[in-house]
C-alpha cells in the first residue's frame, strides 16, 4: 500500500531571470579578466607591455562595472555593481572557468587573452543586434575596444608561436591546457535558450564556427597546432552555473577583503 | 678629457641665461650631459620602482571605481618611467644600459619608493603626499633647460593632476567615514609623512652640485625651498579633513607665512637611500624578476622580427 | 647594443643567429590632433616592428584622446639639420626680402593684388 499522495505539490524553485544571469555572466567574465590582468601591473616582460596590458584591464573593468550596474537593476533589489562585485560567494559568481585560470606566464596570458578576445569579438559583434537596446548599444561600444584587443593578443600569438623554441613550447604548452575550458564559451543552457527565443542574446553554438575558424588561422601563423575538441559532458557544470575551479575562491578572498572587512562603508 | 674651449663653454651657458632651450644635437660640456643622464634616469627609475608600493594594492581596491583609478594611476606611472627614459636616450645612452644601472643597483631612484604599503588608506595618502611633493618638483622641472626633458615633464604634469586629486578624496572619503576608515587614514598619514619631507632631499648646504644645477637651469628651486612649499600646501589640506600631522613641534610664523616643521631624522634617510630601508630590497627583486622572467619574451618578439624582415627581403630580391 | 646575424639567404635559416635579449628597437612618435593640423613630434618608444610600434604608440601617446592620426618612424631613418651648420643652413633666408609681399609696390586703390 503506497502512502496517501501529498495534498499540495512542493512549488519549484523561482526561475531565474534569465537576463540577470545572462547580464552577470557577461560581466563577471570581464571582472574576473580585467582581474587577472592587472596582476601584471608593475612585473611586464618590457615596459610598453606593462601599459597595453593595464590597457586591456581597463578596458574590461569598464565594461564589467556597466554590465553589473545594468544588472542590479535588472535585479530590482537595490545591489549596485559594487554589492555584486565585491559581496557574493564564489558559487554565485558565473564568469566561465576559462578567465579565472591564474595568469601563469606571458604565454600563458597571452594564449587565454586571444582565446577570449576572438570570442568577445565575435560575441559583441551578434549581441550589437539584440532585441535589448540598451545591451545592444553597450556591445556596439564594447566591440571597439574588443577589436583592438584581438589585434595585441593575436600579433603576440604569433610573435611567441613563431619567435624562439622557448616562446613556442612555452604557448603550444599553454594552448594545449586552456583548450580544454573553450567549450564553455559556448555551451548552452536554459537561459540561453529563453534569451535566444526573446531575440536578446545570439546563438553560442552558432557563433563557434566562426570563432573557431579566426582562432585556427592565427594559429597556423603562429606555426602552433590547435587540439581537436574535448567535449566535457552535459552533467558536468561549469561556471556558468557556479560550480567554478578552485582558483576563483582564493581571487575572490583577494579581491574582497577590504570591501568586506568594512561593511557599509564608503570609498 | 681634453679641456673645454672656454669660449664655447661660455656661450653654452649665455644660451641658458637667455632661456634658450638645449636639444640632443647642440654642444653641451660633458658634465652637463652627465648631470641630465642622472638626473633624468633617476627620475624615470623612481616611476618604474613606484608603479610597485601602489601596484600592491590593485587587486585589493574595495570598489570597482577605485580598481580602475589606480590601474589607471600605475599605468600613468610606467608612461611617465617611458617618457623620462626616451628622453635620456637623446642624450646617446640606451635604455637597456639605463635599466641594467637600476637592476644591479648602481642608480638611485625616490626614497619615499622603499617604504610598505600597509593598508589600503596609504593609497590615498601616496596620491595626496607623493605625487603631491612630485608636482611641486615637476612644474618647475617643465622649464628645464633641455629640450626632450621639459617637453616630457609638461607631458608628465598634464596627467600628474589626476593623481593628487584622487588620493586626496580618498583621504578625504576615509577622513569622514567609519571609526575603523579613520584611523586607517590617521595611521598611514603618521607613517608617510616624514618620509614624504624626506623626498625633497638633504638641505642643500649638504649638495655639492646645487649651484650648477641651477646656474644651467635643470635644478630651478632649492631642495628646502621646495620642501617648504609642499608643507605650506598640505597642511591647511590636513586640517581640512581632520586629519593631524605627527609634528609635535609644527608652528605658523606668521611673518614668513611658513609652517614651520621639526627636525628631519636624516639618519633614516641615509639609512634608505644606502640600501637598508624596510622595502628596498623588494623592490628591487620585483624589478629583477619582472626583467628577468621577461626576457625570453623580448627574444622572442626580436626573433619573430628578424626573421619578417629576412622573410621579406628573399621575397623582395 | 646588440646586433643580429641573421643569413638572410635561407627563410627559417637552421643557422639562424638569434638577437641576443634588449629593449627593442627605438621609434619616433608624430600624432596629429585634429583634421587639417600637421603632425607633431610627441616622443620616442620601443618596439620591434611598425604594427608593435603603432599599437604601443596608440596606448602611450593617445589614451587620453585629442589624437586622430598616428605616424611611428624607426629613429634612425629621421635624417636632422646640424645645429652647427644652421648658420650657413637657415640665415641667408632672413635677408631676401624679394620672396615676401610687402617688397613690392603697386598702385593704391588696385584691388584683388
Amino acid at each position: 500500500m503506497t502512502s496517501p499522495a501529498p495534498s499540495v505539490v512542493p512549488a519549484p524553485p523561482p526561475k531565474p531571470n534569465a537576463l540577470l544571469e545572462y547580464l552577470l555572466r557577461l560581466g563577471d567574465d570581464r571582472l574576473i579578466l580585467g582581474h587577472r590582468l592587472s596582476e601584471w601591473c608593475g612585473h611586464g616582460p618590457i615596459l610598453e607591455e606593462d601599459i597595453a596590458l593595464a590597457n586591456v584591464s581597463l578596458d574590461l573593468l569598464g565594461q564589467a562595472t556597466i554590465l553589473l550596474r545594468m544588472a542590479g537593476e535588472v535585479e530590482g533589489q537595490g545591489r549596485t555593481e559594487d554589492a555584486l562585485a565585491y559581496f557574493r560567494e564564489a558559487t554565485q559568481f558565473r564568469n566561465s572557468q576559462l578567465v579565472e585560470l591564474p595568469k601563469g606566464d606571458f604565454a600563458f596570458t597571452i594564449a587565454r587573452q586571444f582565446l577570449f578576445d576572438v570570442y568577445d569579438v565575435v560575441l559583441l559583434e551578434a549581441l550589437t543586434t539584440s532585441s535589448n537596446t540598451e545591451l545592444a548599444a553597450i556591445a556596439a561600444k564594447s566591440l571597439k575596444e574588443a577589436r583592438y584587443h584581438v589585434r595585441h593578443s593575436g600579433e603576440w600569438m604569433i610573435k611567441l608561436g613563431d619567435g624562439t623554441e622557448e616562446s613556442h613550447r612555452r604557448v603550444q604548452t599553454a594552448l594545449d591546457s586552456l583548450w580544454l575550458y573553450t567549450s564553455e564559451l559556448f555551451a548552452t543552457d536554459a537561459v540561453e535558450d529563453e534569451l535566444v527565443r526573446a531575440g536578446v542574446a545570439p546563438d553560442l553554438a552558432g557563433l563557434k564556427p566562426k570563432w573557431e575558424a579566426l582562432v585556427r588561422d592565427v594559429l597556423q601563423r603562429a606555426t602552433l597546432t590547435a587540439s581537436n575538441d574535448v567535449p566535457r559532458p552535459a552533467s558536468m557544470r561549469g561556471g556558468r552555473s557556479g560550480a567554478h575551479t578552485e582558483h576563483l575562491g582564493h581571487l575572490l578572498a583577494e579581491m574582497q577583503i577590504v570591501a568586506r572587512s568594512h561593511p557599509g562603508a564608503t570609498w | 678629457m681634453p679641456p673645454e674651449d672656454p669660449a664655447q663653454v661660455a656661450a653654452f651657458e649665455a644660451r641658458i641665461a637667455n632661456g634658450e632651450s638645449i636639444e640632443p644635437k647642440d654642444w653641451m660640456p660633458a658634465k652637463y650631459r652627465r648631470q641630465l643622464v642622472r638626473m633624468m634616469s633617476q627620475h624615470a627609475h623612481s616611476e618604474i620602482v613606484g608603479m610597485l608600493p601602489e601596484g600592491n594594492w590593485i587587486t585589493r581596491a574595495p570598489s570597482l571605481r577605485r580598481k580602475i583609478s589606480l590601474i589607471a594611476k600605475v599605468q600613468d606611472e610606467a608612461g611617465h618611467g617611458l617618457y623620462i627614459y626616451c628622453g635620456t636616450e637623446t642624450l646617446g645612452v640606451d635604455r637597456a644600459e639605463l635599466i641594467g644601472q637600476l637592476l644591479d643597483g648602481t642608480a638611485k631612484y625616490s626614497s619615499i619608493f622603499n617604504y610598505p604599503t600597509l593598508s589600503w588608506a596609504d593609497i590615498g595618502v601616496i596620491g595626496w603626499f607623493v605625487d603631491g611633493a612630485a608636482i611641486v618638483n615637476q612644474t618647475i622641472l617643465a622649464k628645464a633647460s633641455y629640450g626632450p626633458y621639459a617637453r616630457a615633464m609638461i607631458r608628465v604634469c598634464k596627467e600628474e593632476n589626476f593623481h593628487k586629486r584622487q588620493g586626496y578624496e580618498i583621504v578625504a572619503t576615509l577622513a569622514n567615514g567609519t571609526p575603523a576608515q579613520k584611523a586607517m587614514v590617521q595611521d598611514a598619514v603618521n607613517r608617510w609623512w616624514w618620509p614624504s619631507l624626506m623626498m625633497f632631499g638633504p638641505s642643500d648646504t649638504d649638495s655639492p652640485n646645487t649651484a650648477e644645477l641651477i646656474r644651467w637651469k635643470v635644478k630651478r628651486k632649492t631642495n628646502d625651498e621646495l620642501r617648504q612649499r609642499f608643507v605650506n600646501l598640505t597642511v591647511p589640506q590636513a586640517m581640512a579633513v581632520n586629519l593631524t600631522l605627527p609634528d609635535a613641534d609644527m608652528k605658523y610664523n606668521a611673518e614668513t607665512e611658513n609652517w614651520e616643521f621639526g627636525e628631519i631624522d636624516w639618519e633614516e634617510f641615509n639609512q634608505v637611500i644606502r640600501g637598508n630601508g624596510p622595502c628596498n630590497r623588494e623592490r628591487l627583486d620585483a624589478r629583477r624578476k619582472a626583467h628577468d622572467d621577461g626576457a625570453w619574451v623580448r627574444e622572442a618578439a626580436l626573433a619573430h622580427a628578424a626573421r619578417e624582415r629576412a622573410r621579406q627581403s628573399s621575397e623582395a630580391a | 647594443m646588440s646586433s643580429t646575424v641573421i643569413n638572410q639567404n635561407v627563410v627559417g635559416a637552421q643557422s639562424e643567429t638569434l638577437p641576443a635579449d634588449n629593449q627593442w628597437p627605438l621609434w619616433e612618435v608624430f600624432t596629429q590632433s585634429e583634421q587639417g593640423a600637421p603632425h607633431e613630434h610627441a616622443g620616442s618608444l620601443h618596439a620591434v616592428d611598425a604594427e608593435q610600434a603603432l599599437q604601443n604608440a596608440r596606448d602611450v601617446y593617445s589614451r587620453r584622446g585629442g589624437v586622430i592620426s598616428l605616424w611611428v618612424i624607426p629613429s634612425g631613418a629621421i635624417t636632422a639639420s646640424s645645429p652647427s651648420e644652421s648658420g650657413p643652413f637657415f640665415d641667408p633666408g632672413a635677408d631676401k626680402a624679394y620672396r615676401h609681399p610687402q617688397f613690392y609696390k603697386v598702385p593704391r586703390g588696385v584691388r584683388g593684388v
